[in-house]
C-alpha cells in the first residue's frame, strides 16, 4: 500500500508481519499489539527495529509502558469516521512523550491528512487505489490553523495573533 | 482600548469588508485577512471535494461527512443549507446578505433555528458553491453547522448588554469558536458536540441541556473563572448536565475543554449512533469516574501550550468594545408618555423589553412568532427593513435567540416608540416574548426526513388559538416546545408544556409533557397521557391553561403552579372526558 510521508509518496522500509508468520530478525518489522502481548518475551534479544500496530479500540495507555521497545506505532482507523486515532497519536506524543514514528493505517482520507499531521502522525499508509495527488495536495489546501497542534512545522496558531510579540501579519 | 489605538496596532488588522469604522457595529467580531483566507480556502477545498465526489473518487459514504461539515443537509424535499451565526450575532451587512440569498436561491425567506443559526430549506446542490462564495463576501460560512464536530457555540442573546451580566460571554464564545475551528483532533467525534456559555446568573442559554454548558463568573478577587456542566442533552434519552467542576480559572478555559473532549473522543461509544453522545458516556461511567478521567487528562496537558494567556483574552475582548453608548438619564419622559397613550405599545414594552446595563437604553426582542405564523421564519422584505431599523436604532447589530427570535440589543428608550411603530408596520411587533405564543418548533414533517409528525401546523394552530395579546399577557410566562420526533430538536422535554410528534399506525399524534424547565433548575417534563390528535392537543393546552389560571396564586407562573399542585389535576381534566 502506498506510503505517504511529509506530503509525498515515500519508500516503505517496514514490513508488516501477519500474526502467526515468523518475524524476520534482520529487517524492521511491524507486529500486532495482540502478538506483542502474547509473545513479548520472544522479542527480548531483538536488535532490529520493531513496530506495533494498534487496533482502533486500543488506546494509547495500553502501550504506554512498552513504548521504548518500539520505533514505530501504527494506529489503525477501522473507518475514517472513527476519530479515536487522532487522540491516540496525540496522547502518545503529549502524554507519553513518544518520539518514534506514528503511522496512520486503515481507512483514512486525504481530507484528514492535515489533521493526522497536526495530531502527531509522521506517515500514512494510504488505502489501496487512493489518488496520490489528493494526498499530495491535502496539506496545502488550508494554510490557516486556529489552535496549537503537533508536528515540527505546525504553523503558529491563529489564536496567538492577539499576542503582540507573536503577531502574525496577514 | 480605543478604536484608534486598535487600528494603529500593526499586529491587529483593521476592519475589512465593511468599509466602516469599528464603532459602527456594536460588539461584532471582525474578520481579519487570516480569517478570510481560512474561509476562502475552505470554500475552495469543498468545491474540490464536490469534484472528487462527482468523479467517483469519493464514495457517497465518504462524501457525506465532508458535505455535512460544510452545512449541507439532504432533507425530505431538497437540500438545506445551515449557515453559522457565531453566538447568534450578526451585522446588518450580513443580515442583508442573508436576505438576498433567501431571495435569490430560496423562496424569499429564511428560517432561524434553536442553535441561533439560519437555515435555507430549499437549496439546489449546484447553487451551493455560489452561495458559499456570497457568504464569504460578508465573512460568513456554513462550516461546522452539522457533522460530528464541535458545533457553533451558543450564548445568551443579551450578552454584552444585559443589566444582570457578570462576564461578557462573547469573549469566551469567540475564543471557543476559534479554538474549535477545524480542530485536528476533534473533527471526527463519536457524535455532534454542542457548547453553550452564559455570563450571568439567569440562564438564558439552557446551559444544562448541552454537551458542555459553561457559566462564566467572577470570584471574590475579581478573577474570571468557569463552572463546567457536562452531559446534558435531549433527544431520545434526555439528561440534565452534571457539574464536573465548579471553578476553572480563565487561563485553563481551553485546556479544560480539551481534556473533556479528549476523554469523550477516546471513550465515547461509536457502536450505536443513539448512544454516542457524551451524555451516555457520562451516564455509563458515572460522573465521578468521568470527572476523574477529565482531571487526569487536564493535569497532564502540556503547559503553556494550552494556557490562555491574559493578553490573548484581552486582545479578543478589545474586539467587543462597547458601542458608542450615550450618557442618558435612566428614565425617558417620551417613552413613558407613549406608553400612557398607546396600550398596544405599553403591552409590547412590558413583554418584549429587557433591562440594559446602560441608563436610558433597553434591549428589544423582536418576536418571529406572529399568531398563526411559522416560528422562526422571516421574509427577505422583513429582513431588509429590520436591517435598516437596526442601523438606525441599534448600532447595526442584530442577534438571533435560541428561542428563534431576534434582538436589537442597544436601543435608546427615547427611540422605542418610533421603532415599535416601524416594526408593527412590517408585522414584527408581536408582543409575546416568553408567553404562550412564543412557541419553539422544529421543522418537523414539513421538511425533515426523520419526522413522525408535523410541528409547524400545530404551532400555528396553538398561536392562533391564543392570538389575543391581552390574554397571552394575562397567562404570563409559559413556554411551549414542539418536536416532530424523539430527536427533540424542538427541545420538547424542557418545555413548560412539551409536545412530541409520534406516529400511531400512520397517523400523526402528539404526546404532551408538562413541567419541563430549560434554565439552571433544569427539569425534564412528565408525560401526561396517551398521544392525541392535533386538534385535541390544542384543546388540551387550552384546558391546562384554564386549570392553571383557576389555581394560581398571586405572581405564580405556570411552572410554579404545576410544581405546587402537581401534575394530577392537569392529567385528570384532559383525560377524564374519554
Ligand atoms: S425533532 Fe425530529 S422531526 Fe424535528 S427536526 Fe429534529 S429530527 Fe426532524
Amino acid at each position: 500500500m502506498p506510503l505517504i510521508e511529509d506530503g509525498r509518496p515515500a519508500e516503505d522500509s517496514w514490513t508488516s508481519v501477519p500474526d502467526g508468520e515468523p518475524v524476520p530478525g534482520d529487517i524492521p518489522a511491524i507486529i500486532s499489539f495482540e502478538r506483542w502481548q502474547a509473545e513479548r518475551d520472544s522479542f527480548a534479544g531483538r536488535n532490529t527495529k520493531l513496530g506495533v500496530r494498534l487496533k482502533g479500540g486500543t488506546l494509547a495507555p495500553a502501550i504506554a509502558e512498552d513504548l521504548d521497545r518500539f520505533a514505530l506505532v501504527a494506529v489503525e482507523f477501522p473507518k475514517f469516521r472513527d476519530g479515536r486515532g487522532f487522540s491516540t497519536a496525540r496522547e502518545l506524543r503529549e502524554r507519553y512523550g513518544y518520539e518514534g514514528e506514528i503511522r496512520a493505517v486503515g481507512h483514512v482520507l486525504p481530507d484528514q491528512y492535515l489533521f493526522l499531521k497536526r495530531t502527531g502522525f509522521t506517515s500514512v499508509e494510504a488505502p489501496e487505489g487512493t489518488n496520490l495527488e489528493s494526498w499530495v495536495n491535502a496539506l496545502s489546501e488550508v494554510s490557516v490553523v486556529y489552535q496549537p497542534g503537533l508536528g515540527k512545522d505546525d504553523p503558529n496558531p491563529l489564536i496567538n495573533r492577539w499576542l503582540k510579540s507573536e503577531a502574525v501579519q496577514g | 482600548m480605543t478604536a484608534t489605538a486598535f487600528r494603529a496596532d500593526p499586529g491587529i488588522p483593521g476592519p475589512g469588508t465593511f468599509g466602516s469604522e469599528p464603532d459602527d457595529h456594536a460588539g461584532i467580531y471582525r474578520y481579519d485577512d487570516l480569517d478570510r483566507r481560512f474561509v476562502a480556502e475552505r470554500v475552495e477545498q469543498f468545491s474540490k471535494q464536490v469534484t472528487r465526489r462527482l468523479a467517483g473518487e469519493l464514495t457517497e459514504d465518504e462524501f457525506k461527512p465532508l458535505r455535512l461539515m460544510n452545512g449541507l443537509y439532504l432533507q425530505l424535499h431538497a437540500y438545506m443549507l445551515r449557515i453559522a451565526v457565531p453566538y447568534g450575532v450578526l451585522t446588518t451587512t450580513q443580515f442583508r446578505k442573508l436576505s438576498e440569498i433567501g431571495r435569490k436561491y430560496d423562496k424569499g425567506y429564511g428560517h432561524f433555528t434553536t442553535r441561533q443559526n439560519l437555515q435555507f430549506n430549499w437549496i439546489k446542490l449546484e447553487d451551493t458553491p455560489a452561495i458559499l462564495g456570497e457568504l464569504a463576501e460578508v465573512d460568513m460560512h456554513a462550516l461546522q453547522t452539522s457533522g460530528n464536530c464541535v458545533r457553533n457555540v451558543t450564548t445568551d442573546q443579551f450578552v454584552g448588554a444585559s443589566a444582570d451580566e457578570i462576564v461578557d460571554g462573547r469573549v469566551y464564545a469567540e475564543i471557543l469558536r476559534q479554538w474549535t475551528i477545524a480542530h485536528p483532533e476533534f473533527t471526527y467525534l463519536p457524535r455532534k458536540f454542542k457548547i453553550a456559555i452564559m455570563g450571568s446568573d439567569s440562564d438564558r442559554a439552557a446551559i444544562r441541556t448541552h454537551d458542555v454548558g459553561v457559566i462564566a463568573k467572577r470570584n471574590e478577587a475579581g478573577e474570571t473563572g468557569f463552572t463546567f456542566y457536562v452531559g446534558g442533552g435531549l433527544g431520545r434519552s434526555p439528561f440534565v448536565g452534571k457539574l464536573v467542576r465548579e471553578w476553572v480559572p480563565e487561563q485553563d478555559f481551553a485546556a479544560y475543554l480539551e481534556a473533556i473532549l479528549r476523554v469523550y473522543n477516546q471513550y465515547g461509544r461509536r457502536d450505536n449512533i443513539y448512544k454516542a453522545r457524551i451524555k451516555i458516556l457520562v451516564h455509563q461511567l458515572g460522573i465521578d469516574k468521568f470527572k476523574a478521567e477529565v482531571e487526569e487528562e487536564f493535569a497532564r496537558l502540556p503547559r503553556p501550550k494550552f494556557t490562555l494567556a491574559p493578553e490573548i483574552v484581552e486582545g479578543i475582548r478589545a474586539r467587543f468594545a462597547s458601542p458608542g453608548l450615550e450618557r442618558l438619564p435612566a428614565e425617558s419622559a417620551e417613552f413613558e408618555r407613549s406608553k400612557a397613550e398607546n396600550v398596544e405599545f405599553a403591552r409590547w414594552s412590558t413583554v418584549n423589553l429587557a433591562a440594559h446595563k446602560a441608563p436610558g437604553y433597553a434591549i428589544v426582542s423582536v418576536s418571529l412568532k406572529p399568531a398563526g405564523g411559522i416560528p422562526g421564519d422571516i421574509t427577505s422584505e422583513q429582513m431588509d427593513t429590520l436591517a435598516d431599523l437596526a442601523d438606525r436604532y441599534s448600532f447595526g447589530e442584530i442577534r438571533v435567540t435560541h428561542a428563534q427570535n431576534l434582538v436589537l440589543a442597544h436601543v435608546r428608550k427615547d427611540d422605542l416608540f418610533d421603532l415599535w411603530r416601524q416594526l408593527d408596520a412590517i408585522g414584527l411587533a408581536t408582543a409575546n416574548i416568553g408567553l404562550i405564543g412564543d412557541i419553539i418548533a422544529c421543522p418537523g414533517l414539513d421538511y425533515c426526513a426523520l419526522a413522525n409528525a408535523r410541528s409547524i401546523p400545530l404551532a400555528q394552530a396553538i398561536s392562533a388559538r391564543f392570538a389575543d395579546p391581552a390574554r397571552q399577557q394575562a397567562i404570563g410566562e409559559l413556554g411551549i416546545k414542539i418536536s416532530g420526533c424523539i430527536n427533540a430538536c424542538g427541545h420538547h422535554h424542557v418545555g413548560h408544556i412539551g409536545i412530541l410528534g409520534v406516529d400511531k399506525r400512520g397517523e400523526e399524534r402528539y404526546q404532551i409533557t408538562i413541567g419541563g424547565d430549560a434554565t439552571l433548575t433544569t427539569a425534564i417534563g412528565d408525560i401526561i397521557g396517551p398521544a392525541v390528535t392535533e386538534e385535541a392537543a390544542v384543546d388540551a393546552i387550552d384546558t391546562m391553561v384554564e386549570i392553571y389560571l383557576a389555581n394560581r396564586t398571586e405572581g405564580e407562573r405556570f411552572l410554579d403552579t404545576i410544581r405546587r399542585i402537581g401534575h394530577g389535576p392537569f392529567k385528570e381534566s384532559i383525560y377524564a372526558a374519554d
